[in-house]
C-alpha cells in the first residue's frame, strides 16, 4: 500500500517544464530516496506533495485518497532552504510552529520537553535561535519536523551542516521512525545515506522520472555481474578465464592478490566458488554491486 | 482556511512588535512630544513673564503720548520730559529703570520718532504695547487738528470690531457653527496621520515579508499554512499594532495637554491672547500656526472653538478616518508585501517600492491641496480614486462631503482593496519561493499565471 502515489504530475512555469509527467509511487513505512541533479524538479515535487505548489495536470493520492489542505497534519516538511526567527527564542518558536502545524499547545510543550531532553538540549529552551550554532538550530529544526508525529517524513538536505556524530543520531533517528511505521521521502545528494538509509529511489533529471524501484534491484540491474575474489597464493598465474566467468583483472592488492571475474549469465555464485576453492587460498569473495554515486553519474551525464 | 491559525499568526506578529523597546519608546514618547509642542510655549510664558512693577522712564519731548502709557503688572511708566538722556544711558544699569523710551517732539507732519534703550533686548510684547500706546497718542493728536465736536463720542461710536462668524446649512436647512481654521486642524490632523501609518506599517510589513525569506523560515510555514494566511496574519497582526499605537497616541497626546493645562489654567492655554498669538506667530509653523493664531484673535477663542467643536459632526468623520485608515492600510500593506516577498534583502527594495509609494505621494500632494480647496476637482477626484482617496478624502471630509461621494470614495476603495490583495497574494506565494535572482516587473507579471 503506497502512503503517496503521484499519477503523470505536470508542472510549467510558463515556458518552462519542472516536472514532465512524473509517476511515483511511495510504499508505507519506507525510506524512498528521491535523487536528481540540481534543478531537476525534485523541489518542485516536494513542494506538490506539500501542497504549496498545484500541479497543472496529474494527480497526487494521499492514502488511496486524492490529497487535501487538511493532510498537511498527517506530513513533516524539512525544506532545503530552511531556517528561525533569529530574534525568537527557541522554546517559544518551536511551539509556534507545532500549534501552525495543528498541536495544541499542552500537546506541543510536552512533546518539546521529552525532544529536548532527548537530545540533551534543554539548556536551549530560551535561548535566541541566533546565539545557537546552525548544527544546534538544525536539530531545532529537525525536532520542530517530526514534533507532530507525522506519518509522511519530507526531508530535503536533511544532513547539511551536521557534523559526522549528529549525522549518525539523525539517521538513527530517521530509521527508528521507520520502523514504528512512518514513511520518509529523502531527496539529498549524499549517495552513501541513500545507500544506508533507502528502501527504494526515483531519479528525476531534466523533469523527467529516469529510473525508480528497490535500491538494491537497481544497483544490481546497473552491475555487470562482476565479482571481487581476495586470495593469497605465492605462484603468479592462479585464476584463468573459463566457461563460469572471464577474468577481467588480476592484481597484488595489501599482501594479497585482488582478482575481478565477470561472472557468465547462468552460472552460480556456488559453481564459481567450488571451483576456485580448488585453486587458491580464499580471503574474500563478494558481489561487486555499483555504488550509487556511480550509477546517479552514469544515468545523469 | 483555518481561523485558529490565523489568529494565531496574527498575534505572533502582533505580540513579537509591541514586545519590543523600540515600540514601548517610540509609544510613549511621541505623544510627550506632541504635547510639549502644544504646551510649552504656553507654559514657558506663564512660568518666565518676568518680574512684576519694573520701571520703565518715558521721555515724552511730544507732551501728546503720556496719557496713553497705563500700568500693567508688568510695567510701571515714569515720566520725565526733561531727563537727561545722555547722562542716564552711561549709568542706565544702576538707574532702577527696565527700559526708558524716549519719544521726539512733533514734527510738522505731527509725527514722532520713538526709541527704547535697554540693557537687555525689549521682548516683543513690551515692544509692542508701547508702538501701540505712542500710535494712539499720534493719531488722536491729529484727529484733534480736525477740530471735529465730541470727538471722544465719535470715536467711540464708531468702534467696531468685525468678527465672522461662518455657518454651514445642513441639507435640511438647519444653521451649523463653523470654522474654517476649525476644519482645517481636524481635516490637516487625520489625513496626515493616514499618510504616515499607511507608510510607517506599510514598510514594516515589507521588512516582516523580507525577514522572513533572508531567515529561510517561510518555506518551513507554509507547510503548515498557505501563504495567503501568513500575508494576511502578518497585515493584520502590524495592523493590530498600528491601531493600537494610533490610540495610545491619541489617549496620551489628549491626556497630557488637558493634565497639563488644567495645572496651569485654562486661561493661559488658550485664553492669553497676546501670548499664543505672539509665540505661534514667532514660530511661524506654516499652516496650523496660522489657523491657531487666528483663532486666538478673537475675543473669546475657547467659546468659538467649542461651538465650532460641537458643530463638527464628529461621529461620522470618526467613522470615516476609521474606514480609510483600515481600509488605505490594507490596499497598501498587501503591496508592501508583495515587493517584499519579491526581494532577497531591503536593499533591493528600491526599484520595485516606486510604484508602491509613487501614489502616496501623489497623495500628500492633493492633500495640501485639499485643504485649501476642499472642493476643486483635483480634490474630487483625489478623493475618488482609492489609491489616493484615505488621505485627501480625510482632507475633505471635515468640510462636509455629500454622502453619496463619501460612499462611492470609500466602495471603490474596498473594491480596489480586495483587488490589489488578490493580485498581491499572487505575486507572494511566488515570490516567497524565490532566491537568488533580482526579481523585475516582467518577473511579478510572470508570476501572476504560475
Amino acid at each position: 500500500m503506497s502512503i503517496i502515489s503521484c499519477n503523470n504530475v505536470v508542472k510549467k512555469f510558463n515556458q518552462f517544464t519542472a516536472l514532465d509527467s512524473v509517476s511515483i509511487e511511495v510504499p508505507k513505512a519506507t525510506v524512498f530516496g528521491l535523487l536528481g541533479p540540481n534543478g531537476a524538479g525534485k523541489t518542485t515535487l516536494i513542494r506538490i506533495i506539500n501542497q504549496i505548489t498545484v500541479p497543472d495536470s496529474g494527480t497526487v493520492f494521499f492514502n488511496g485518497k486524492q490529497i487535501q489542505q487538511s493532510d498537511i497534519a498527517y506530513i513533516g516538511y524539512l525544506p532545503e532552504e530552511r531556517g528561525l526567527y533569529k530574534k525568537m527564542k527557541v522554546g517559544e518558536q518551536a511551539l509556534y510552529l507545532a500549534r501552525l502545524k495543528g498541536l495544541s499547545h499542552a500537546d506541543a510543550n510536552r512533546e518539546l520537553k521529552q525532544w529536548f531532553i532527548k537530545f540533551g538540549i534543554q539548556a536551549w529552551w530560551n535561548k535566541k535561535v541566533e546565539e545557537l550554532s546552525k548544527g544546534m538550530a538544525q536539530k531545532v529544526q529537525f525536532i520542530i519536523t517530526v514534533l507532530h508525529k507525522p506519518s509522511l517524513l519530507i526531508l530535503d538536505e536533511p544532513f547539511s551542516g551536521f557534523d559526522p556524530i549528529n549525522v549518525q543520531i539523525i539517521r538513527n533517528e530517521i530509521l527508528n521512525m521507520k520502523a514504528n511505521g512512518t514513511t520518509i521521502i529523502l531527496s539529498t545528494h549524499n549517495m552513501e545515506s541513500v545507500e544506508e538509509l533507502c528502501d527504494n529511489i526515483a531519479l528525476i533529471n531534466k523533469s523527467k522520472l529516469i529510473i525508480s524501484g528497490g535500491l538494491e534491484q537497481i544497483r544490481r540491474d546497473h552491475g555487470r555481474n562482476e565479482v571481487e575474489l581476495l586470495y593469497r597464493s605465492d605462484s603468479q598465474v592462479n585464476v584463468v578465464s573459463n566457461s563460469l566467468y572471464t577474468l577481467v583483472s588480476d592484481e597484488d592488492h595489501k599482501g594479497a592478490r585482488r582478482a575481478v571475474l565477470e561472472v557468465t549469465k547462468g552460472s552460480k555464485s556456488s559453481e564459481v566458488l567450488g571451483e576456485l576453492i580448488t585453486k587458491v587460498d580464499i580471503v574474500s569473495y563478494k558481489e561487486l554491486i555499483p555504488r550509487m554515486n556511480d550509477i546517479f553519474i552514469k544515468l545523469v551525464s | 482556511m483555518k481561523t485558529d491559525k490565523l489568529f494565531l499568526i496574527i498575534s505572533r506578529e502582533f505580540l513579537i512588535r509591541v514586545k519590543k523597546k523600540s515600540f514601548i519608546f517610540l509609544t510613549i514618547l511621541t505623544p510627550i512630544f506632541f504635547a510639549a509642542l502644544v504646551v510649552l510655549p504656553s507654559l514657558i510664558m506663564t512660568l518666565s513673564s518676568g518680574e512684576e512693577g519694573q520701571k520703565i522712564l518715558v521721555v515724552d519731548k511730544s507732551a501728546v503720548c503720556a496719557a496713553f502709557f497705563k500700568n500693567s503688572k508688568e510695567f510701571n511708566y515714569e515720566f520725565n520730559a526733561n531727563a537727561n538722556i545722555d547722562a542716564l544711558k552711561k549709568d542706565f544699569a544702576n538707574s532702577g529703570y527696565y527700559a526708558m523710551v524716549e519719544v521726539s517732539p512733533l514734527d510738522s507732519n505731527l509725527n514722532v520718532a520713538v526709541t527704547a534703550l535697554s540693557t537687555k533686548q525689549l521682548n516683543i510684547d513690551t515692544k509692542k504695547e508701547i508702538e501701540n500706546s505712542v500710535q494712539k497718542a499720534v493719531e488722536k493728536n491729529k484727529l484733534q487738528k480736525y477740530n471735529i465736536e465730541n470727538l471722544d463720542t465719535i470715536l467711540k461710536d464708531i468702534k467696531t470690531n468685525v468678527n465672522i462668524k461662518t455657518f454651514t446649512i445642513g441639507e435640511e436647512g438647519d444653521e451649523k457653527v463653523g470654522m474654517v481654521e476649525i476644519y482645517m486642524a481636524i481635516a490637516y490632523i487625520s489625513s496626515f496621520m493616514i499618510y504616515m501609518f499607511i507608510f510607517m506599517f506599510g514598510s514594516m510589513v515589507m521588512r516582516g515579508v523580507i525577514e522572513e525569506k533572508t531567515n529561510r523560515i517561510v518555506e518551513v510555514i507554509i507547510s503548515s499554512v498557505k501563504p495567503f494566511e501568513l500575508m494576511l496574519g502578518k497585515i493584520l497582526g502590524v495592523g493590530s499594532v498600528a491601531l493600537l499605537q494610533f490610540i495610545i497616541w491619541v489617549g496620551l497626546t489628549v491626556g497630557i495637554i488637558f493634565g497639563v493645562s488644567s495645572f496651569i489654567g485654562v486661561d493661559k492655554l488658550a485664553g492669553n491672547d497676546q501670548v499664543t498669538s505672539s509665540v505661534m506667530g514667532g514660530a511661524g509653523a506654516g499652516d496650523m500656526a496660522s489657523v491657531t493664531a487666528s483663532l486666538s484673535e478673537n475675543n473669546s477663542p475657547m467659546n468659538d472653538i467649542m461651538s465650532a467643536l460641537s458643530g463638527v459632526d464628529f461621529v461620522s468623520i470618526i467613522l470615516a478616518f476609521l474606514a480609510y485608515f483600515i481600509l488605505g492600510y490594507l490596499l497598501y500593506a498587501s503591496m508592501f508585501a508583495a515587493v517584499g516577498s519579491a526581494v532577497d534583502n531591503e536593499a533591493d527594495t528600491q526599484q520595485l517600492i516606486f510604484p508602491v509609494t509613487l501614489p502616496l505621494i501623489i497623495g500628500l500632494f492633493i492633500m495640501i491641496h485639499t485643504f485649501q480647496y476642499p472642493d476643486s476637482t483635483l480634490s474630487f477626484w483625489g478623493s475618488m480614486i482609492p489609491f489616493t482617496s484615505p488621505m485627501v478624502m480625510m482632507a475633505r471630509a471635515p468640510f462636509g462631503v455629500p454622502a453619496w461621494e463619501m460612499a462611492l470614495s470609500i466602495g471603490l476603495l474596498f473594491g480596489t482593496f480586495l483587488f490589489m490583495t488578490y493580485v498581491s497574494a499572487k505575486i507572494y506565494r511566488v515570490g516567497i519561493l524565490m532566491y537568488g535572482k533580482k526579481a523585475t516587473f516582467k518577473d511579478l507579471i510572470k508570476w501572476l499565471k504560475y
